[in-house]
């Protein structure tokens, strides 16, 4: 496999901001700078990063509840997305939508979602299309191992098998769903083996390696682009924090976050930047140094935006519908 | 003028559809080769082939599911459920989905979806193949939902929902499939929120859709024998309602009867009632009347079934009630 440093560097530059971007945000949420739920992606990057490093501006993915590593791989906007986390207009979702629900269309972002599994039958529509118009766009749909006991993963593999669909199925295996460890919610321990039931290819990979992410990835998406059909790719990694920020993670023997801080997708990658030439120590400074200033930046626009205006409560509900809002 | 059934109508709208617009598909279980469950895409698999009229799995989450994410990729899916009772195993597809997306993502996602729903009791298929669920789909936001009740507004409705950018439920009453009736040789679509006075009258209003406006006419007939002078309304679309019509025709009456299929607890006609009671309280001057199916499932034995489900006697009996 040969990847150019441009590229290389590329995808260290995502894997940087993915962290950064969820390090403040956990940082905000126990400031109680923002709202609701939030699930974080710290300890994934690879996998969104090797996954979406293969894809085109106009190639569609899917993403879960914990989608905001996929959405900065896909090449989502930072200040957009943290103004989304405040709530506040100027986000993604004008603030309807929150940490779970950003999309962006115009980048094949087909949005995070908050239901598991839902992805992907949506996913199969968007390759439903592609294959349609006869364009060679494909769909990349993540999802959790605990996605994969939900009904909808069997449906949307099975149709996009019968009709050969141009869908990539990543399976980003953490360990566990919310609390359930992958041993006690399913008897299967690689996931890629279902891939047998649809008559697919099905690998295992290491999710924190972000080129055995995207080599595998990338052999699915030229399948499907060739029209082939879909594949499944599991991704083995672990979630360093809770299902969601404040969960006690009491269910997690100890010693095992540690075990797998020992493989931090991050120092990988640094490291390999480094034996392979393609970085200076300067020069990966100076990117860390830029990052945390875009992430810091976002922070500040998300700050300085206006929150929603109450007439927007009633607007986009339909494309030409809007009903009258209260009288207070 | 023609005579079409109602059937006839939908497929018809669908051909216009289909060859006026190449991102108009259709997918659903049976839908192709065979024609569909009902017959309603009869001939469509032969004229436009197995790429825009698909056979799907039995996977009712997949049908709503892959419309969603083909629309919001560009196309305009007209998934069909074989019986709107399936509609429970795509739920999640259509609620969380397809109604709050556009929503969620602050409006800049389109969904172009038209679901087709075959509903209703009267066939004999017991408590699984018969419901009327259109309480439960009015109840959300972000879907429209049209209920023709004969050949003329069902391609009209069609038209105007194929169009639609908004995911529509159009809801199909199984027992009118073969029903003939007078369509226009010119077909024109119809725009929703627009109800449809069947019979003026004066005395009393029928609010209803679907299959019933048959059995209000019926009562209304019967009920001018008795001097009672019957308007008769067939909304045609719950959602967008025209509450315009609704409330000039109880401004004359000044008594209105709502008239469904559902079962009565917790049915679109309670929400009819509550807006009518709410914005219309004082040009009522009888109690706001409701007539719907027993609150049970709808069991399989022809006497029961029709024991079950509300018909003309129902409302004859419901409108003398207020005189």
């Amino acid at each position: 496999m040969k990847i150019s440093n441009e590229s290389i560097i590329e995808m260290y530059t995502k894997m940087l901001k993915i962290r950064q971007f969820e390090t403040r945000a956990m940082n905000l949420f126990a400031e109680g700078q923002i709202p609701g739920f939030v699930h974080l992606y710290i300890g994934e990057e690879a996998v969104a990063t090797g996954a979406c490093s293969n894809l085109k501006e106009d190639d569609y993915i899917t993403s879960t509840h914990r989608g905001h590593g996929h959405i900065i791989a896909k090449g989502g906007d930072l200040n957009f997305m943290m103004a989304e986390l405040f709530g506040r207009e100027t986000g993604y979702c004008k603030g309807k939508g929150g940490s779970m629900h950003i999309a962006d269309a115009t980048k094949g972002i087909l949005g995070a979602n908050g239901i598991v599994g839902a992805g992907q039958n949506i996913a199969v529509g968007a390759g439903l299309a592609a294959q349609y118009k006869g364009t060679d766009q494909v769909c990349v749909c993540f999802f959790g191992d605990g996605a994969t006991n939900q009904s909808t993963f069997h449906e949307g593999l099975n149709l996009a098998s019968i009709w050969k669909l141009p869908v990539v199925f990543v399976c980003e295996n953490n360990g566990y769903g919310i609390s359930l460890s992958q041993a006690k919610h399913q008897s299967v321990t690689d996931i890629s083996v279902r891939a047998v039931s649809y008559n697919i290819p099905g690998v295992t990979v290491d999710g924190n390696d972000v080129f055995a992410v995207y080599e595998a990835v990338g052999e699915a998406v030229v399948r499907a682009r060739k029209g082939q059909g879909p594949s499944l790719i599991e991704c083995k990694t672990y979630r360093w924090r809770g299902h969601f920020e404040g969960d006690p993670t009491t269910y997690r023997p100890a010693g095992e976050l540690e075990q797998w801080k020992k493989k931090d997708p991050l120092p990988r990658m640094e490291k390999y930047v480094f034996e392979n030439n393609v970085m200076t120590k300067e020069e990966v400074e100076k990117l860390k140094d830029d990052v945390d200033k875009m992430v810091e930046d976002a922070v500040n626009f998300a700050l300085e935006s206006k929150k929603p205006s109450m007439s927007s409560a009633v607007e986009d509900v339909y494309t030409d519908i809007v009903e009258e809002a209260r009288l207070r | 003028m023609r005579e079409l059934t109602y059937g006839q109508g939908i497929n018809e709208a669908l051909r216009i559809k289909m060859l006026e617009n190449p991102d108009v598909l259709i997918f659903g279980e049976d839908v192709g080769f065979y024609g569909g469950c009902f017959g309603v895409t009869a001939g469509l698999f032969a004229e436009f082939g197995e790429k825009r009229v698909r056979d799907t799995p039995i996977s009712e989450g997949a049908i709503i599911g892959a419309a969603v994410g083909a629309a919001a990729a560009g196309l305009r899916p007209i998934p069909e459920l074989m019986f709107i009772d399936f509609l429970t195993v795509g739920m999640d597809q259509l609620v969380n989905q397809a109604a709050k997306m556009r929503y969620m993502f602050g409006g800049k996602i389109t969904l172009p979806i038209v679901v087709r729903l075959p509903s209703g009791g009267g066939v004999r298929a017991a408590a699984q193949h018969s419901q009327s669920l259109e309480g439960w789909l009015t109840h959300v936001p972000g879907l429209k939902v049209v209920y023709p009740s004969n050949p003329q507004d069902a391609i009209g409705l069609m038209l105007t929902a194929i169009d639609d950018d908004n995911p529509v439920m159009y809801i199909e009453n199984k027992t009118l499939y073969g029903v003939l009736g007078e369509v226009e040789d010119e077909v024109k679509p119809i725009p929703f929120g627009k109800a449809n006075i069947k019979k003026e009258g004066n005395d009393v209003t029928i609010i209803t859709y679907g299959k019933e406006v048959y059995y209000a006419l019926k009562a209304a007939e019967i009920l001018g024998k008795d001097g009672i002078d019957v308007e008769v309304i067939d909304l045609r679309s719950l959602y967008p309602l025209d509450k315009e019509t609704i409330f000039n025709s109880i401004k004359k009456t000044h008594k209105a009867v709502i008239v469904s299929q559902e079962a009565k607890r917790g049915s679109y006609t309670g929400e009819l009632a509550a807006i009518i009671a709410e914005e219309a309280f004082y040009e009522c001057d009888a109690p706001i009347k409701r007539v719907g199916a027993l609150n049970t499932p709808i069991p399989f034995s022809a006497e029961l079934e029709d024991y079950v489900l509300p018909n003309e006697v129902d409302i004859i009996q419901a409108v003398k009630s207020l005189f």
